[in-house]
């Protein structure tokens, strides 16, 4: 008997990603404690080596690197949370409308998301942020939309075998509405898929702003995020610093405790679910 | 069979038709106005009518986006808004630049793939493949732009083999222009083999379970047979399609390892006029990164279907 969560058994690899994604949200929610310096103080010179006080070294402007780090995990994570919430209210409404209700609404639906999904999505995001500028909300609204579509692909499908079962007819024939039926009969039934998704989908969302950001095109100093301070560091390469490595690092180490954590999570649901698109 | 092809390839073109109007759709329709984003700040109101009128934007949507595509397709791409030159001749340089990378990274990432991942499959559950599996679920969470970083201090900054930023130009030998996109094209490589490889074992796995190996492996064909002769043949629609699909993906790895890399392709062409709000750099260089997308995901069903006998003779 091992420690358990939602009374499951946790394997290695999921103590390590609970490890891992704990850490990394305490360091989010504490910054301002923790952190030694503020996010945009200066604090030294240019990419001073690491010290006592500053435990990472200093980034491109003097600032301090682990602060920095501590408060970019709020931009970055919160956003990428955010984006993640928007995504799925988009596509669980559309998705589960158009299995529930069929017929145009369905097939309008699915062939406008079968061409947005026809264009690579950093690039659909590129055009649509060239046009709208690079704003918070613009890029809030352009992923969530752009990945949306995965959401409703999944959501789709599983709601079709969901919506021909006899309760959701019983409660189309009580009379119920769309959004009773969508919120009481369908999505209870559909979670189990849906949560694993939805730790996918962060992690998609997450590394599609640090790449963003990374071009230079998502969150706009003076405010810290991983990507851009991966950009603002790349300098420090070439005087053999490792300045872009330690932002990257952070990303990366995100990524794969959640991919952990959903691993685990599939093998627990592996019986009664198939691996959506 | 060839009723399927026709069908697929009228999707294709379909669906490549559909992209234009997305992309001419989401840089016009859209709340933003191009002449107020080039104006910026310094905008009045007459300066933006002078502007719309000399952009042609007062004409109705439809026929500026037949206007548009009509010129696109004869490769008339008009003027960058930045500088007002012609777009063609630098996309053109650009476009084969982001080509030969592709292409490099292309020409080693399949045959790697196919071979890393058939040697995963034959030893199953052994050291040698949980390994792969580890490095490749690692390589797929990583950004692009760490292992980028993680070459360039290796390669460049504590060995000094190969140069950490790519310039090429149109006089180097092939050979200059090969060690020149060392790095950018491994760092490709890296990516996509992760997942190539990860689909091929897959693929060769799900057929090496099924019956008529079993029957094989009674005989007492040798393993290398078995796979080569009875499991590959069998897994190689699959395989190809996977492969296709990846390749798609080198589209959009392509565009932040150029960033990387400060190689002077259409990833970098294109996110630099999106920084400049240079509209119509950025609905041509989408326009051409998602023709390849489409292009690439036809190909893949195409040899699909040519792969599979059931498919090339139904009933």
């Amino acid at each position: 008997m091992g420690p358990r969560l939602f009374g499951y058994r946790l394997t290695l690899g999921a103590w390590i990603g609970l490890v891992i994604v704990t850490v990394n949200l305490l360091g989010a929610a504490l910054a301002p404690v923790i952190a030694p310096h503020g996010e945009a103080d200066l604090v030294g010179d240019v990419w001073a080596p690491v010290s006592a006080d500053a435990w990472l070294g200093l980034d491109n402007l003097g600032r301090d690197m682990f602060s920095r780090l501590l408060f970019g995990a709020r931009t970055t994570i919160g956003l990428a949370f955010l984006i993640t919430l928007l995504s799925f209210a988009i596509g669980i409404l559309t998705g589960f409308a158009a299995a529930v209700v069929g017929g145009w609404l369905d097939m309008a639906l699915s062939r406008f998301v079968d061409a947005l999904m026809a264009i690579p999505q950093l690039i659909f995001a590129l055009i649509i942020l060239s046009v709208l500028g690079t704003s918070v909300p613009v890029l809030i609204g352009t992923i969530a939309v752009l990945d949306s579509t995965r959401v409703f692909r999944l959501c789709r499908a599983v709601g079709l075998n969901i919506a021909v079962l006899d309760f959701v007819e019983v409660a189309r024939l009580r009379g119920e509405s769309l959004w009773w039926v969508i919120r009481r009969e369908v999505l209870p039934n559909a979670l189990p898929p849906l949560i694993t998704e939805f730790g996918l989908r962060f992690c998609f969302a997450f590394l599609f702003i640090a790449s963003l950001s990374f071009l230079g095109l998502g969150i706009q100093p003076p405010y810290a995020d991983w990507g851009s301070m991966v950009r603002d560091n790349a300098q420090a390469i070439n005087f053999g610093g490792i300045g872009p490595l330690i932002p990257a690092t952070a990303i990366a180490q995100l990524t794969i405790g959640v991919n952990l954590l959903v691993d685990w999570f599939l093998s627990l649901h592996s019986r009664d679910h198939k691996k959506g698109a | 069979m060839l009723k399927l092809v026709i069908r697929r390839l009228a999707l294709g073109i379909l669906t490549l038709w559909a992209v234009s109007i997305l992309i001419f759709a989401g840089t016009e329709i859209l709340p933003g106005d191009v002449a107020s984003a080039i104006l910026g700040q310094s905008r009045t109101p007459e300066t933006v009518a002078a502007l719309r009128q000399s952009l042609g934007l007062n004409r109705p949507a439809p026929v500026r986006y037949a206007d548009w595509l009509y010129h696109f397709v004869q490769g008339d791409i008009g003027k960058s808004l930045a500088n007002d030159r012609d777009i063609a001749p630098e996309i053109r340089e650009r476009l084969g630049n982001t080509l030969f990378l592709a292409g490099v990274a292309a020409c080693v990432a399949v045959p790697l793939s196919i071979l890393l991942g058939l040697m995963a499959a034959i030893r199953q559950n052994s050291f040698f493949d949980r390994l792969v599996n580890a490095l490749t679920l690692t390589s797929i969470s990583v950004p692009e732009f760490f292992i980028g970083y993680i070459l360039i201090i290796f390669f460049s900054v504590t060995f000094e083999w190969f140069p950490s930023l790519s310039m090429i130009t149109d006089d180097m030998s092939l050979w200059d222009k090969l060690y020149a996109v060392a790095l950018p094209a491994t760092t490709l490589v890296l990516v996509v083999v992760a997942h190539m490889m990860r689909q091929t074992r897959a693929a060769v796995v799900n057929v090496l379970s099924s019956p008529f190996i079993e029957m094989a492996v009674l005989k007492g064909i040798p393993n290398w047979r078995i796979v080569l002769q009875h499991a590959l043949p069998n897994a190689l629609a699959p395989v190809i399609s996977v492969i296709a699909l990846n390749l798609a993906y080198l589209i959009v790895g392509v565009v932040v390892v150029e960033v990387v890399f400060v190689y002077p392709g259409m990833g970098q062409l294109m996110v630099d006029a999106v920084s400049k709000r240079d509209v119509p750099v950025v609905q041509t260089c989408g326009l051409i990164f998602a023709s390849a997308y489409v292009g690439l995901n036809m190909l893949a069903d195409l040899l699909g279907i040519l792969s599979n006998p059931r498919l090339r003779y139904p009933k």
